[in-house]
């Protein structure tokens, strides 16, 4: 009876999302707009992910600011609130009507509120409590199961983020606590704290402990590249421990040291390291041993379907289009689009992590499989006269251009049926996968972590790269641009 | 379970490039950089593109194509990459996963600091180029 209430019954859709965090939810919505047929499930009883629960000292790490210079709910305001759902007018910007505005980034309380608003007002659908629990290959086909029975599908979208705790090989490791076993920063009073790790989830718990704990030791073998930091996904709010350190502040550590073992010792902990960027051994003396070591993708058995991995196996690795580079016929969506790496021009990657840039991810992927099941989406007509201010404003403002950079572009194809706006598409598709001529516009960061727009054409097959010069304030607009765009477009229009 | 998947400094440690590496070193390095994988066909450093990295081969094969015609085929514990990073240019050729790729990517802006901060492989860096120097040399006479 529960069933008939329930949306989303067992059957056989186009698609089947599994999982209601941000990345599922963008997902699903994006697929609706596009009239493609698909069911979510969610073992969760509410929308939120991994929002209902992390972080765990309550504070985001992406900016929102409630108030910009540009119309909250436009696509412009959208470089401005990192952590809103893409939606209609009414749906989408909704972070900032939960904020206190206490931080200029939300709390974990108002994420979630927003997320649960978004699924009301943008009536996502949800089949919650229902849990995959295996899958299956059928020919062209996939089934699900679930603990309601068998979803069929053609295509799976897998947005059931990167939350498996992942801890490292490390001798003793089950003597120390992962991070998701955090206990409140006042259990850590005046007690002796070693953390394990370098990256976010460390330094945010290094950062929560500073008040409480006696003496606080960050290690693990990489150095904090403070050079670095703009490609990092390292926040800079949570660097006080690091800051103390190199200050020679007293009672917190930062050490760059491979971990040889945890211990028992004197009724307490020991954690015995090597230095990688000193030589010697050193031992650290704790009463709690946090591992910050991060998080894999809860795979389930889809390693047996064959989907490979990256990053320490940690997460599937992706094509353009978010679909397994061995596993076709299976995607994912939300932080796992991380596996998906771009170009990786100057070794920048994508924002695939967060919110702020996955939810691109999951519109490119609802089209790319609207696509895939034959459903055309719009290519605008573009006037010859229009096409640069066009590309320029798209290089200034595009939210998708400026967050996922070197990674998504708006195309532009020539043809002489005219010019047509192909949307947002992955660079390295188009860069690659061949085509007729065309234009894709990106925004680019160097080495010395300029930000500069680029412009890649494709004539005769042949692809060019043509990058433009920074500007101080990002003011992409001016004539100076306009005409360098004009001439490297004159050989494309002329053709 | 946890122990069959594969580690990613159990795989460095492998290589002949970080033989004289220790377990410390080969830990700081898998910390610093990305694995990358590719599959079959598909492209990692493009012609006249710019920005790219040093590139060191831990499973499978990639190719070199210059116009089409495939010129080489590396393998585990060869590189490629190098010559566009040392010399600032973009690549003159196309290179691409000859099958299934897993490689460990360098950019091309921390490939200097590294190969100072490691001159054990730097210096079994040179020894490749000598030999890949030789094979040329050999194939023109």
């Amino acid at each position: 009876m529960e069933d008939v209430e329930r949306p989303f019954p067992p059957g056989h859709y186009d698609v089947v999302v599994v999982g209601s965090g941000p990345g599922g939810l963008q997902t699903s919505h994006c697929l609706s707009q596009l009239g493609v047929d698909h069911a979510v499930i969610s073992q969760d009883e509410a929308p939120g992910g991994m929002f209902r629960r992390f972080p765990i000292f309550e504070r985001l790490i992406s900016w929102t600011k409630p108030d910009a210079p540009v119309e909250r709910g436009s696509r412009e305001y959208e470089w401005y609130d990192h952590n809103s759902l893409l939606g209609d007018p009414g749906t989408g910007a909704l972070t900032p009507e939960f904020m206190d505005r206490s931080f200029d980034v939300p709390s974990r309380a108002e994420m979630e509120a927003a997320l649960v608003a978004f699924t009301e007002r943008a009536g996502v659908q949800v089949r919650y409590g229902c849990r995959w629990s295996g899958t299956r290959q059928d020919g062209d086909a996939f089934a699900l199961e679930t603990d309601h029975g068998e979803y069929r599908c053609r295509f799976a979208v897998f947005a059931i983020g990167v939350t498996q705790p992942w801890t490292p090989p490390i001798r003793g490791s089950e003597l120390a606590t992962h991070y998701v076993g955090t206990r409140p920063a006042s259990n850590y009073r005046d007690k002796r704290v070693v953390i394990i790790g370098k990256r976010n989830s460390a330094f945010e718990v290094g950062n929560g402990l500073l008040p409480w704990a006696r003496e606080l030791v960050l290690v693990s073998p990489r150095p904090v590249q403070l050079e670095l930091l703009p490609h990092s996904p390292l926040r800079l709010r949570y660097l006080q421990p690091y800051e103390e350190y190199v200050r020679g502040g007293a009672g917190t550590y930062v050490v760059n040291a491979a971990i040889q073992q945890i211990e028992r010792a004197d009724g307490g902990l020991r954690v015995v390291a090597e230095g990688t960027t000193w030589p010697g051994r050193l031992e650290f003396d704790a009463d709690e041993v946090i591992l910050a070591t991060g998080f894999e993708a809860p795979l389930g058995d889809l390693r047996e379907l064959g989907v490979a991995t990256v990053l320490n196996d940690r997460i599937p690795a992706l094509s353009p289009f978010f679909e397994s580079l061995s596993a076709p016929g299976l995607f994912f969506a939300g932080n796992i689009t991380a596996g998906s790496r771009g170009i990786r021009k100057h070794g920048v990657g994508p924002n695939s992590t967060s919110v702020n840039g996955f939810r691109y991810n999951a519109r490119v992927l609802a089209e790319h499989l609207a696509e895939r099941l034959g459903i055309e989406r719009p290519r605008p007509r573009l006037e010859r006269d229009d096409l640069v201010p066009f590309l320029l404003r798209e290089l200034s403002r595009a939210p998708e251009l400026w967050i996922q950079k070197t990674f998504l572009g708006r195309v532009v194809s020539v043809s002489e049926d005219g010019l047509r706006d192909e949307g947002i598409v992955p660079l390295e598709h188009f860069l690659d996968a061949g085509g007729g001529d065309a234009v894709c516009a990106a925004v680019e960061m160097n080495p010395r972590t300029a930000i500069y727009p680029a412009l890649y054409v494709r004539r005769g097959g042949r692809i060019t790269e043509h990058e433009l010069p920074w500007h101080p304030v990002h003011a992409f607009e001016g004539h100076q641009y306009a005409q360098d765009v004009e001439a490297i477009l004159a050989p494309l229009l002329r053709s | 379970m946890e122990q069959s998947r594969p580690d990613i400094v159990e795989s460095l440690a492998r290589l002949t490039l970080f033989a004289d590496l220790t377990q410390a070193q080969l830990e700081s390095i898998a910390h610093r950089f990305d694995e990358e994988v590719f599959a079959e066909g598909q492209r990692i450093l493009r012609t006249g593109l710019s920005g790219g990295g040093l590139y060191l081969i831990i499973d499978g094969e990639a190719l070199i194509r210059i116009n089409g015609q495939v010129r080489a085929r590396f393998g585990p514990g060869e590189f490629f990459g190098e010559i566009g990073v040392l010399l600032g240019e973009p690549p003159n050729a196309d290179v691409e996963a000859a099958t299934f790729l897993r490689c460990l990517e360098i950019p091309g802006a921390e490939v200097e600091p590294f190969l100072v901060e490691f001159p054990r492989v730097m210096y079994r860096m040179l020894q490749s180029e000598a030999r890949r120097l030789r094979t040329t040399t050999e194939w023109k006479t």
